[in-house]
């Protein structure tokens, strides 16, 4: 069910990739799609009822690990968002830089434009 | 609990709907930071609170981002329609990224039951049972970051540092003019 709803986002993001017309829209889509690959891979490690990787002082190890959720998933998707910022910055600037030369944000105008 | 994590996707889904088909861009760009916070809340819910807090501020940036690109200048409308056949293109990829995904998810395992259930000695067992002593970082995330998988880290700020570095040098202008300015003495040569 989560794991659905999940890919419905994913799907939703890929869907505005594919028909919108406008460059920022387009990225956007592009980080709905972030969101929803991002949640995908959290949720696969995540335990019922678990509780967060962090060691507390004082508290009962062994049971600690048996509640813990999974920590590689979580690193990862931590080094993926921020990649994910430093991407958007770069698509941010080419957009600005297309719209300084066509005059409009509409993939469409920049091909009949061209040569 | 699961309940709850649905109800959040759901309003995730929502938002990312509204952000796609909003017309005016605006709009859409506080939709889509709307869908930002409410996954830093699943993921507080999913026992992240580091992934919580990355996310709130990388989604901070990406909204002043996003208002500073298109603030001042996008006050036009970009319609949508496609032609018959690039809306009949886009369907049938969908479609079968669907069903796709649809057969995928019967083979998935139960949720709220990790591979740490399962195998014991998966590398991130081992993270768990060894950080604390291997490295001394109550935090195991912190701890895989930092040292079990350092290079990946590293590797992490070398993409960042390009991505950066190529956001730069697209909007800098000072290389621009001095082109342009040798183009116009050559043609005044010529």
């Amino acid at each position: 069910m989560i794991y659905a709803l999940c890919f419905i986002l994913i799907l939703i993001g890929l869907y505005g990739v594919l028909t919108r017309r406008n460059t920022v829209k387009i990225i956007i889509s592009l980080l709905v799609i972030e969101y929803g690959v991002h949640l995908f891979l959290v949720l696969q490690g995540y335990r019922r009822d678990g509780v967060p990787p962090i060691i507390e002082p004082g508290g009962e190890e062994a049971l600690w690990l048996q509640r813990s959720v999974d920590p590689l998933p979580q690193a990862l998707v931590l080094t993926s968002i921020v990649i994910g910022l430093g991407v958007l910055a770069l698509m941010v600037a080419l957009s600005i830089r297309l719209y300084e030369r066509f005059g409009t944000f509409d993939i469409r105008e920049m091909r009949k434009l061209r040569g | 609990m699961s309940e709850t994590i649905v109800v959040l996707i759901s309003l995730m889904i929502i938002g990312a709907l509204v952000a796609i088909e909003t017309p005016r861009l605006l709009y859409s760009i506080i939709s889509v930071g709307a869908v930002g916070f409410l996954l830093s809340i699943v993921f507080l819910f999913l026992s992240a609170p580091d992934l919580a807090i990355t996310q709130m501020a990388v989604e901070v940036i990406t909204l002043v981002l996003l208002l500073q690109c298109t603030g001042g200048l996008a006050s036009e409308q970009v319609s949508d329609q496609g032609s018959l056949f690039s809306r009949a293109a886009t369907g049938t990829i969908l479609l079968v990224l669907a069903l796709f995904g649809a057969s995928m998810l019967a083979d998935f395992p139960e949720f709220g039951r990790p591979v740490i259930d399962r195998f014991a000695d998966t590398p991130s067992g081992i993270y768990l049972r060894e950080g604390l002593q291997q490295t001394g970082a109550a935090n195991i995330v912190t701890a895989v970051l930092l040292d079990f998988r350092a290079y990946d880290t590293l590797g992490e700020a070398t993409v960042l540092f390009c991505a950066v570095m190529g956001a730069l040098s697209v909007l800098r202008r000072q290389g621009r003019r001095q082109s342009e300015g040798s183009d116009q003495e050559g043609e005044e040569v010529t």
